[in-house]
Parts: C-alpha cells; structure tokens; sequence
C-alpha cells in the first residue's frame, strides 16, 4: 500500500471475513478510511462491498477480524451502536419509513423531546433548517413518499449527516439521482470533507469516483485488490483491476447491428395515443420485429410510466395498442404476457423478484404462471432450465437452490432477465436493467440485448445512462416532462449531447 | 440435520412426549381393546385430527400473507347444521341422512369460505378484518341455527366421522393423514403452492411475473373454511352433539400458533405443511400433558403460554446463538453471531 500523509485513520479494519452459507464474502479485508478524505470502494457485485459497509456498520458480525475507530479496537454489535460510535450509513435502496413525514424520518429514533414527549414543533422546525441548508425544497411535513426516490436519498443523506458523523458511508448514492442532484449532493460532500468527515463511497460511475474521491480500495472475490490514491490508476486500469484482467465482456458492441437495419421491418406493437393521467401525456410509439428501442429522459420524466402502459402494469386512461395490427385491450400484466411482452422493472427488489423463493423457483416464475397451476413443469424440467440459464448467463453463485436474496443486485438482474427469456418474448421491455449493477455484468447484459435483437426479439430500453441507451438503440424516444418530446433515429450523428440537448430544449436539435 | 427446517419443531414435539413418560410411565404404551387401538399416543392424533385439519387449512391462507380467523365459527356453524339435519330427520342412524348433513355442511362452509375469499381477493379488505366479520357474526349464526341449545344426535354412521373406528384407528386420524397427504400433493407435485408462496412473498411482483392472485387467494380461503367445515363435522360427531358457542372456541388461535409453530411466517412466502402438522401435534400434546401432570385447570393456560414462548425461542437461530455466546463467556471465542441466513445478503 501507498503510504499515506501522517494522518491516523480513523476507521480501520483488519483481515475482516464473513461467510454466508456457501460463500465468503470476505475473504481477509484490510481496510483504513482517513478524515478529510472522500474514499472510493471499487469492486464488482458480489466482490464484497455492500458486504464489508454492513459489516463495518453492524448489519453483519464479521466471523473473524478487528475493527478499530480512532485507534481503540470496536466491536460494532448494531446500527445504532455504529451511529453512536460516529459511523453512519445511506444504502442503495432508501432505508427510511415512506409513510412517515420527511422530518420524523430526520429525526427517527433521536427525536427532540421535552417532558418525555415527542417536542414536534421543534423536530420540525430543525428538519426544516437542516433541509434549507442543503438547498432542497422538501415541505418537512410531508409523507416522504410523496416525493420521488431522488429527494428520498437526499432525505435519508441529510439524515445521516445529521447524526453528526464521523464517518459517513454512502452506498450507490446516485444511481437514482439526476445530474443536477448529483452536483448538489457532491457540493454537500466537498463541504462535509472539509469539516473532516471521512466519506466512504460506493458507486459504479467511474466519472463521479473521479470526480469526487481521493483514494479508493479495490476489492475483487471479498479480497482487497490494492488501496489507491484517486491519481495513481486511470479508470482503464482500475476496470482491469476490479475485474481481474478478464477484459473479454467489455469489447465494443458498436457494428454489431446497422444504424437503422431494421427499418422495413413489419411493426410489431403500436401505440397509438396511449396516456394515462397523472403519469405520462398521449404518446405514438411504434416497435419492429428486431428493433431495439431506446427510451432516454430525466428521472421521472415518465419513461417508466409509458412503460408501464404496454405491459399492462398500469391501465391507460386513453388510446390504444396494437399488436401486429390487430387492436388489443391490455388490462393486466398477464393480457401482455400472452401477447409474448416481457417487463424487466427498474425495481428489481420489490416489482422482480420474490427474495425468499430460489434462483430456480424465480426463473421458472413467470413460464409457470403462463401454464396455470395445473400444468407444472417437472422439477427435472425447472433444473435444467435453470442450470441453462445460470450458467449462460453466468450467475453466481451457480446454484439453483440459492435463495434469490442472497444474491447481488446484478446477478439478481440476470435472473429476472432469465425469468422473461425462458418464456420466450416477442418484445422485452428493460426498465434500468444496468442499474447498479458493475461494468463485467452491465457489458454482458448488453450484450445479451444487441443479440436478442438480432435474432429478432424487440425490446424497449430505457436507462438513464445515454451511452448504453446510444450504443443498443436503432431509435432513441426522448421524453421530457411526461411527455415524448422526440424520436431520433440513431443513424451514427446521434450523440449523447443532442439527445442532452433534445431533453434539456424539448425539440429535437 | 438441524439446518433442515423441521428439525426444530421435531425436537420440542419429541421432549414434550419424552416428559410427559416422566409423570405417565406407560405414556408410549398402545393396546388393542375389542380391535381398537388405545394408548395416550392414539387419543393426542384422535383429538388432535380436527385441529391439523383446520391448521392446514390455516397454513395456505398465511402463504398468501393472509390469515382466516372465522375458522372457529365454521366448526360451529357446520357442526350445528348437521347436527339439526340429522336430529330432524326421520331415520337419523340411516346413511343418507348423515350423507345429507355431511354435504348440507360442508356447502355452507364453501360459501362462507367464499365469502371470505371475495372480500380479502376481489374487495381487498384486509384479512384479518374480513374474517374477524365471520369470527364474530359466526358464532351468533351458530347460536341461531342450534337455536341456542345444545343439540344432540343418536347416529351411528355420524358417529363415525369424529368418534369411530376403521381398521383399528380413529376414523378421524385416517381421514386428517389423507387430507394432509392431498393436500401436499396438490401443493406441492402441482405449481399451486409455488405460485401461493409467490404471492405471498411479493404480491407486486407476482403481478407483474402474470400471476392471477384473486383465483389463488380466493382459493385458499375456500379450502380453509372446507378443513374448517370437516373440523367441525369430526368435533359435533366425537361428542354426538352440536354446542354452537363452544365448538370449536379459539380453535382459529390454536391453528395459527401450529401454523408458527411448523415454521411458516406469518407473513407469507414459503410454508411448510409438514411443519404444521408437527405444531398442531405439539399444541395437542400440551393439552394432554396439562391433564396428565395434573396442573389445576385455572392455570393451564399460563402454562401452556410458557411453553409456547420456550418453544418459539428455541426455534429462533437468532436466539439460539445469543444464548450459545453467553454460555462461550468470557473467553472471547470467535466472535461469531450467525444471523438468520434468511436475512443476509450477499456482496455488493
């Protein structure tokens, strides 16, 4: 390891293991976080990450190791005996009480109190000044879930930053954050490093860990790969080094399908003047046999929610569908699935998959509810689906019988997808299916899209991420305000600044 | 072997019977009397038939997240109406007349079960206000249909679904272990029960992955109210007689607590139907202990609540390890604290 300026770490954690049935997550993780830095953890899914943030904050005990805070060995035995101790925490997925206003959530477990009662009041008023000075506009009172993930995550940040860390680990902080949020959210992080805040922070945009971190540990199969300052790699050696040289699913995808190849093609589904109020405004869509689809916009722009509309997910309120010209009503999910729809949803944890089932339970799903209870697929059949797909797809840890939650979001991913292959779809909608999820993975996933589409398969693609929408996308829809302002052909002059431009004037450029 | 998931249960169900040979030596002991079989073992499946019955019911309504609590007032309400019919029948001893009631009984459980069913799958009122409308109007129906006396029959043919023999068992015992093994086969060599645990574990998802939950939970409050209903035809026949305000009393607790105890959560997903049959033998068996050790009948409800507690802390792994680390001080041993498996999550 580097040497470091003659600070003293204030967080340090020494050959750190933890094992879950059939796995080690961790595999002897040396680990030291300075104040005043903002720390980058690298690593793929399943490296150990989200692994060693539970274990350093208390979720997990680690079977084996130390962890020293300010120079005294710790035994961090609980969240909240991790809070005390200074270190705080923001998961990937919002940890907070939906239903609950935005100042009890601040304030949840820690209220002020006067006489013994909850002073509410005054929680509010120090919920409201707290929120202020990072510039948000939140009403305090307001149930939390009435405001979209992006001010949830500040919410719960604000949260954190409030139990007066001093340590604050944030886990994928941005993956639901727009670009002006993520500029907000980094101006509060420069200015709590300054205050001498240790940051741990975890993402997978590798600009933004160049953009705000000092130095970062990588860690690959639950092991520490090295300790860098932020300088010292460039982000083609940090990928080589997070994914261990294997650079085979990173190759380009560009000239894999013509710009507009598919342009004869007969449509195979047509909106025409789909709405639903409240959630997106009349849109014409039209999707060929073999053409991938590209849906870009802002969070919340109502890429989802057009979505939604031509799998069934949710009613429309106005105009209609056609699948190979034939008009079709589709008031449920399953209406779009006989039509041979599949829906991959952005949410995988709450609106994919059933944690508590299997990887083999999961997969067959969606084939089994098509076939109604009656007709099962023998066990013999459901294994061998499920080994073909896991090992296609290269799901890890390789074994059916593996509960689906204890998988890492982006082998979770590949399950759903391998849920909605095996039955078969003639169009396959992914919402955000790179998510959150690492470079190795995402290129698979990409892949396995642009092949789909060959053979024939239409899908719909929607990711926030311009580039992967660019590099997959015969035509890109941009929506902008529930609204789809354009449709442009990706013919090769396409770039992610004109669709930039496109959403930020509403007019295609 | 104590990883699988029965093991727990298995055990306390065991010690329980193992104790129980500490006040009654020949607790084990089963003897053939004029071709029957005797023995404490007997009557705990005798007894406990109509229990297992309404709990297996109870087990695939808390697979879909769900909970029936009318089941009492279905034993009440389907006991009581065959018993009327047979009592006002001309030839109450003939086969048909039993048959008649049987069906009579079992049809009116069917509605009440579909009651229960549109209004938690079709209406969406939550579970346990829908059914706690039956638990309570039940028993009035009940009271209503015996007119709220204590009817009692003199039926050979209806004696011998809860009180008689064939092939030297308790007719009541042969017909819970056939129900018990259709439904597991129909649970489990079918997708049902894949699709139930489906829909309990994550209704949006379910939805989203095609499945119909209205037929599927529907279904199994129908199913419930029918073991409920058979219940009922076994606890009125045992005793020849039809009480609508005690029939079946709290038998809707009893098969929850059996259902928790066989290891399926309360909040649905994955169920055990193997698991609840072992709870319901386990409550059963505390029945009959609380008699045979002699424990004064004002407190044998005290006493069955501490056992329930032990037995619910030693099928918890997160206690079990608490305990397990207390008893490894003070040496500082390898700071393991297994959390549930079921709550971890692995990598990033």
């Amino acid at each position: 390891m580097p040497a470091h300026p003659a600070r003293q770490p204030v967080l340090e954690a020494h050959a750190i293991r933890k094992e879950f049935p059939g796995v080690v997550a961790l595999d002897g993780v040396d680990f030291r976080l300075f104040p005043g830095d903002v720390h980058a953890l690298m690593g793929e899914n399943g490296a150990g990450k989200s692994t060693l943030i539970k274990v350093l904050t208390g979720v997990y005990a680690s079977d084996g190791g130390e962890i020293v805070l300010n120079g005294r060995p710790v035994r961090i035995t609980g969240p909240l005996q991790a809070q005390r101790a200074g270190i705080s925490t923001v998961y990937q997925e919002v940890n907070l009480c939906p239903n609950l206003s935005v100042a009890e959530n601040i304030f949840i477990g820690r209220e002020p109190r006067r006489l013994g009662l909850v002073h509410w009041s005054e929680l509010r008023t120090r919920a409201a000044r707290l929120v202020a000075s990072l510039d948000l506009d939140v009403d305090v009172s307001a149930p939390l879930n009435s405001y979209s993930i992006a001010i949830q995550q500040l919410v719960a940040i604000v949260r954190a930053v409030d139990v007066s860390a001093k340590v604050l680990i944030l886990d994928e902080p941005t993956s639901s954050l727009d670009r002006d949020e993520v500029r907000q959210l980094f101006t509060v992080l420069r200015r709590l490093r300054d205050q001498g805040v240790a940051i741990l922070f975890v993402s997978h945009f590798l600009e933004q860990i160049y953009e705000i971190c000092d130095r970062m540990t990588i860690l690959r199969d639950g092991r520490v790969e090295g300790e860098y300052a932020i300088g010292e790699l460039s982000q083609a050696d940090l990928v080589a080094r997070m994914i261990g040289g294997e650079l085979a699913g990173l190759e380009d995808l560009s000239g894999r399908h013509g710009p507009h190849a598919e342009a004869d093609a007969a449509p195979f589904l047509r909106a025409e003047g789909l709405a639903r109020s409240g959630a997106v405004e009349p849109y014409d869509l039209t999707i060929r046999a073999g053409e991938v689809v590209g849906l870009a916009g802002l969070l919340g722009s109502g890429r989802t929610e057009a979505a939604r509309l031509l799998f069934g997910a949710d009613r429309s309120t106005e105009g209609s569908v056609r699948i190979e010209d034939a008009v079709v009503t589709l008031p449920t999910p399953r209406a779009a699935i006989s039509y041979g729809i599949a829906f991959c949803s952005e949410d995988r944890k709450t609106e994919g998959l059933v944690g508590e089932l299997t990887v083999r339970e999961n997969i067959v799903l969606a084939l089994q509810a098509a076939r109604g209870w009656l007709r099962p697929l023998s066990r013999a059949r459901q294994d061998e689906i499920a080994l073909r797909w896991i090992r296609s797809l290269d799901v890890r840890p390789d074994d059916p019988e593996t509960l689906v939650r204890n998988l890492s979001g982006g082998n979770q991913q590949k399950v759903l997808l391998a849920r909605w292959l095996i039955t078969d779809p003639r169009l396959l909608i992914l919402d955000e299916p790179t998510r959150g999820i690492d470079i190795g993975a995402k290129a698979e996933i990409q892949k396995l899209v642009a092949e789909l589409a060959q053979d024939g398969m239409s899908v719909l693609f929607i990711s926030a991420e311009l580039e992967e929408v660019l590099r997959l996308s015969h035509r890109v829809g941009v929506l902008r305000d529930r609204r789809l302002v354009a449709e442009l052909p990706n013919d090769g002059s396409l770039t992610p600044e004109r669709i930039m431009a496109t959403i930020a004037s509403g007019a295609p450029s | 072997m104590t990883k699988h998931r029965l093991f727990w249960p298995a055990v306390v169900l065991a010690a329980l019977l193992l104790a129980n040979v500490v006040f009654t030596p020949d607790f084990f002991a089963i003897r053939i009397k004029d071709g029957h079989l005797y023995g404490s073992l007997i009557d705990i499946l005798h007894f406990g038939a109509p229990l297992i019955l309404v709990a297996l019911g109870m087990t695939l309504v808390i697979a879909t997240s769900g909970i029936d609590l009318s089941v009492g007032s279905t034993v009440a309400i389907a006991g009581a109406l065959a018993c009327l019919h047979i009592s006002g029948a001309a030839d109450p001893a003939s086969p048909a007349t039993v048959l008649g009631a049987v069906a009579l009984a079992l049809g009116v459980a069917l509605v009440l079960g579909a009651v229960n069913g549109v209004l938690v799958a079709r209406v969406g009122v939550q579970p346990i206000i829908a059914t706690l409308i039956l638990m309570v109007a039940g028993r009035g129906v009940a009271q209503l249909v015996t007119d709220g006396q204590i009817v009692t029959v003199t039926s050979e043919p209806y004696k011998l679904i809860g009180g008689g023999y064939w092939l030297t068992m308790p007719f009541a015992i042969l017909f819970a272990a056939a129900v018990v093994l259709l439904t597991s086969l129909l649970t489990r060599r079918t997708a049902l029960g894949l699709l139930l645990e489906s829909v309990g574990g994550n209704p949006v998802a379910s939805r989203l992955a095609g499945i119909r939950a209205t037929g599927l939970i529907g279904l199994v409050y129908l199913f419930s109210a029918l073991c409920a209903g058979v219940a009922g035809l076994m606890i009125s026949s045992n005793v020849s007689s039809a009480d609508g305000n005690n029939a079946g009393l709290w038998i809707e607790l009893d098969a929850i607590l059996a259902v928790v105890l066989g290891g399926t959560s309360l909040t649905g997903g994955r169920f055990s139907l193997g698991g609840t049959v072992i709870g319901a033998l386990i409550i059963q068996t505390l029945s009959t202990t609380v008699y045979t050790i002699g424990i004064p009948p004002e407190t044998t409800l005290v006493f069955k609540a501490f056992v329930v507690i032990a037995v619910c802390l030693i099928q918890s792994p997160a206690f079990r390890a608490k305990a397990a680390r207390r008893r490894a001080r003070p040496g500082r041993g390898t700071a393991s604290r297994p959390l549930t498996p079921e709550n971890t999550e692995v990598g990033a």
